[in-house]
C-alpha cells in the first residue's frame, strides 16, 4: 500500500489514540464490562491498520520489525499457557482458577447478586485477558503487515 | 435458459422450504430445555469465580480448553501466513 494523501494522515492521526486507548480499556475491563481479550485485540489493530492505511505499509514494516510481533505473539501464547499450568499446580484442574477468592491480586470475591464493579476481582481472568489480548494484538497485525508489505514489494516472492 | 431457471426455482424451493421447517422446529426465545447448566454457572459464578461479568468466567474458566484451541487457531494462522510470505534470498 501507498501512503495516501495528508487529510487522511490528519484523520488517522486524531483516531488513531482514540482506538488504542479503547481497544486496551476493552482488554482491561474484560472481567467486568462486554469483551475481553480478543475483542479488544481485533479493536487495537484496527486502529494499526488504519495506520498501515494512511501512511503506506512500507512506512510501517520500517518502523515495526514483523520478528518482534512474532516474540510478543508467542509471549502472550506462552502466558496464557503458563497460567493454564499454574491452575493444574495451585487448584484442582487445567485452567483452575487459583486467584479466586484468595484476597491476593484479583482476589476479592464479589458480594451475590448485581453489584458495582470492582477492579481487584476475577482471580485468572484478567491474566488471560492480557496474555489474549496480547497474543491478538501481535498475531493479527503481523498478519495484516506482511500481506499488505507483501503484496506492495515484487522481490519479496 | 429455460431449463436453468426452472432447476433454479426448484432447488430455491427445497432450500426455502427446509428453512421455513426449520423456523418451526425452533424452541421459543427464552424457553431451552435443558436448564441445569445455565442455572449452575448463573448462580455459582460469581462465588467460584469472582467475577460479575458471566461471559468472560465462562470464555477463560468453564470452558478455557475451547479458548486454548482458538489460541492455538490464530498462532496457526500466523505461521501459515509467515511461511507463505517469507523472505527467500535471490
Amino acid at each position: 500500500m501507498r501512503e495516501m494523501t495528508k487529510i487522511v494522515k490528519t484523520t488517522a492521526n486524531i483516531l488513531f489514540p482514540f482506538s488504542m486507548i479503547f481497544g486496551l480499556y476493552i482488554i482491561a475491563h474484560g472481567h467486568l464490562t462486554p469483551g475481553g481479550g480478543f475483542q479488544g485485540g481485533a479493536i487495537v489493530v484496527s486502529g494499526c491498520a488504519l495506520l498501515l492505511v494512511a501512511y503506506g505499509s512500507s512506512w510501517v514494516f520500517d518502523r515495526i520489525k514483523d520478528k518482534r510481533l512474532v516474540t510478543f505473539e508467542s509471549l502472550g501464547a506462552i502466558g496464557f499457557i503458563t497460567v493454564a499450568f499454574l491452575g493444574l499446580v495451585f487448584s484442582t484442574a487445567f485452567f483452575g482458577n487459583f486467584l479466586a477468592g484468595s484476597g491476593s491480586l484479583f482476589g476479592t470475591t464479589p458480594a451475590t447478586g448485581s453489584t458495582l464493579a470492582d477492579f481487584n476481582t476475577g482471580g485468572v481472568l484478567p491474566l488471560m485477558n492480557f496474555a489474549v489480548g496480547m497474543k491478538v494484538i501481535a498475531g493479527l497485525f503481523v498478519i495484516v503487515l506482511i500481506m499488505a508489505y507483501a503484496s506492495s514489494r515484487k522481490e519479496w516472492n | 435458459m429455460e431449463k436453468r431457471m426452472i432447476v433454479g426455482a426448484v432447488v430455491l424451493a427445497i432450500v426455502a422450504v427446509f428453512f421455513l421447517f426449520s423456523i418451526f422446529l425452533l424452541h421459543p426465545v427464552g424457553e431451552p430445555e435443558q436448564v441445569q447448566m445455565d442455572d449452575y454457572i448463573i448462580t455459582h459464578t460469581q462465588n467460584e469465580t469472582g467475577t460479575n461479568n458471566g461471559v468472560t468466567s465462562v470464555v477463560f474458566d468453564y470452558r478455557g480448553f475451547d479458548t486454548l484451541g482458538e489460541a492455538t487457531i490464530l498462532f496457526s494462522a500466523v505461521t501459515g501466513v509467515l511461511l507463505i510470505f517469507r523472505r527467500v534470498k535471490q
